[in-house]
């Protein structure tokens, strides 16, 4: 089960975040399918946010196909989310960038500097893999499914 | 369309040469959470005190159905009483009495039933005073700053079981506070009161979609349409709180960014008197 908490200071309305906690619950392997997620009433009362905060939130994640209402019994998760599938890889890519997070640090670079950096390569278009990229892809379509 | 709690059209109250409250008008939507927030003397008091009947306005009219119960910061409670007898009480003075109602809210705080009110802590007074008034099941309650002597970890233990209380009754909770940092996701509409008139009521969530800030090169107006409802300069950059149709969506030419506002930015941004506003 999850434990959702809601950081009042920020710009991020209070669904965005309930949302954003079910998707890197998913991300991180923290969720799986069939789990289930806290009743409205249950997050209502231990963050202290409206009960139409809670339901949006969960609209939106059925919507996006994550999870799945039950009538009268709950909502489970009833998608997956990208790295979750493979938790070898995710280590894998973890290691790589705790190397480079290292290097960067070593390079002068503080932590903003290096979020700066991460969020401007996500923002790039697409371009040719890396080599490493392509040695990446070769090994996961290799692996019997 | 939804239902509407409470009605008030060309609203006044008048002491003396001071208008408390002046031209208000609003309909609040039923069985929300009405986050009512403004500086000190802004009217907050007044509108609510109105509202409950005990304050009788200059000027205007106030439509609402069902019952209205007020909980001001002064406990109304009998220090000799026990929690009990302070139950029964509440039972002899309402037309409407939910008793398991008030014994839940106060079992769930772990309220001694026997002891005196007058021996309780005041965060313990402000639990008896909120099940009193939950057992006249009121369709709206008017929370004028009840939870300011609880502690940070109770105002959100009360804060979370009263949404709860919303969430299965038909209930509307106008709740007035200082701590508009606490407010985010906790009011599904907000109520601003500036110098006694209405400053903005909307939906939450709506308001926040149509606001933005906007950061770029300094310049006196901002080089997109919209209300501007602070502007703040520096040698090199001007930043505006605009309201806009698309908000934080508003497109703007690089340098420019539009960012979304929080909750608090968007309250204390109205919050701040125009000049020329408030010579009453």
């Amino acid at each position: 089960m999850i434990a959702f908490h809601i950081d009042r200071a920020g710009s991020v309305p209070a669904y965005a975040q309930l949302v954003q906690q079910v998707r890197e619950a998913l991300r991180l392997g923290l969720l799986h399918p069939g789990d289930k997620l806290p009743a409205v009433r249950e997050v209502v009362t231990s963050c202290a946010v409206n009960a139409a905060t809670v339901l949006k939130a969960y609209r939106e994640l059925e919507l996006s196909g994550l999870v799945e209402a039950r009538q009268g019994a709950g909502t489970y998760i009833s998608g997956t989310l990208g790295g979750s599938a493979d938790p070898v890889m995710l280590e894998q890519l973890r290691g790589h960038l705790r190397g480079w997070v290292a290097d960067a640090r070593a390079a002068g670079l503080e932590d903003d500097d290096v979020r700066a950096l991460v969020t401007s390569v996500l923002a790039e278009p697409p371009g040719e893999p890396t080599a490493e990229q392509r040695a990446v892809e070769s090994t996961r379509t290799a692996e019997p499914r | 369309m939804t239902d509407v709690a409470l009605e008030a059209c060309g609203l006044g109250k008048r002491y003396r040469k001071f208008w408390a409250l002046k031209d208000f008008s609003v309909a609040l939507p039923a069985n929300k959470v009405i986050a009512l927030v403004g500086a000190n003397g802004a009217g907050k008091s007044t509108l609510m005190s109105i509202a409950a009947g005990i304050l009788p306005p200059t000027e205007g009219d106030l439509r609402f159905d069902g019952r209205v119960v007020l909980l001001s910061q002064e406990k109304p409670l009998y220090r000799s009483f026990s929690v009990a007898e302070m139950l029964d009480f509440g039972r002899h003075m309402n037309t409407v009495w939910d008793q398991q109602r008030a014994l839940n809210w106060l079992g769930r705080f772990e309220i001694p039933l026997d002891r005196p009110c007058g021996k309780l802590s005041g965060g313990q007074q402000t639990q008896v005073a909120l099940a009193v008034a939950l057992g006249a099941r009121p369709s709206l309650l008017l929370l004028d700053e009840p939870l300011a002597n609880l502690d940070p970890l109770a105002r959100r233990d009360v804060t979370g079981e009263l949404l709860a209380e919303v969430a299965d009754s038909a209930m509307t909770v106008v709740l007035s506070t200082h701590v508009v940092a606490e407010l985010a996701g906790v009011g599904d509409h907000l109520l601003l009161l500036r110098q006694g008139r209405g400053a903005l009521d909307g939906d939450v969530e709506e308001l926040l979609s149509q606001h933005a800030r906007l950061t770029g090169p300094r310049v006196d107006r901002p080089p997109v349409d919209g209300q501007v409802v602070s502007a703040q300069h520096t040698e090199r950059q001007s930043t505006f709180l605009i309201r806009t149709l698309l908000g934080p969506e508003t497109l703007v030419e690089p340098p420019w960014r539009a960012t979304p506002i929080s909750l608090e930015d968007l309250v204390l941004a109205y919050l701040k008197p125009k000049r020329g506003e408030g010579e009453l």
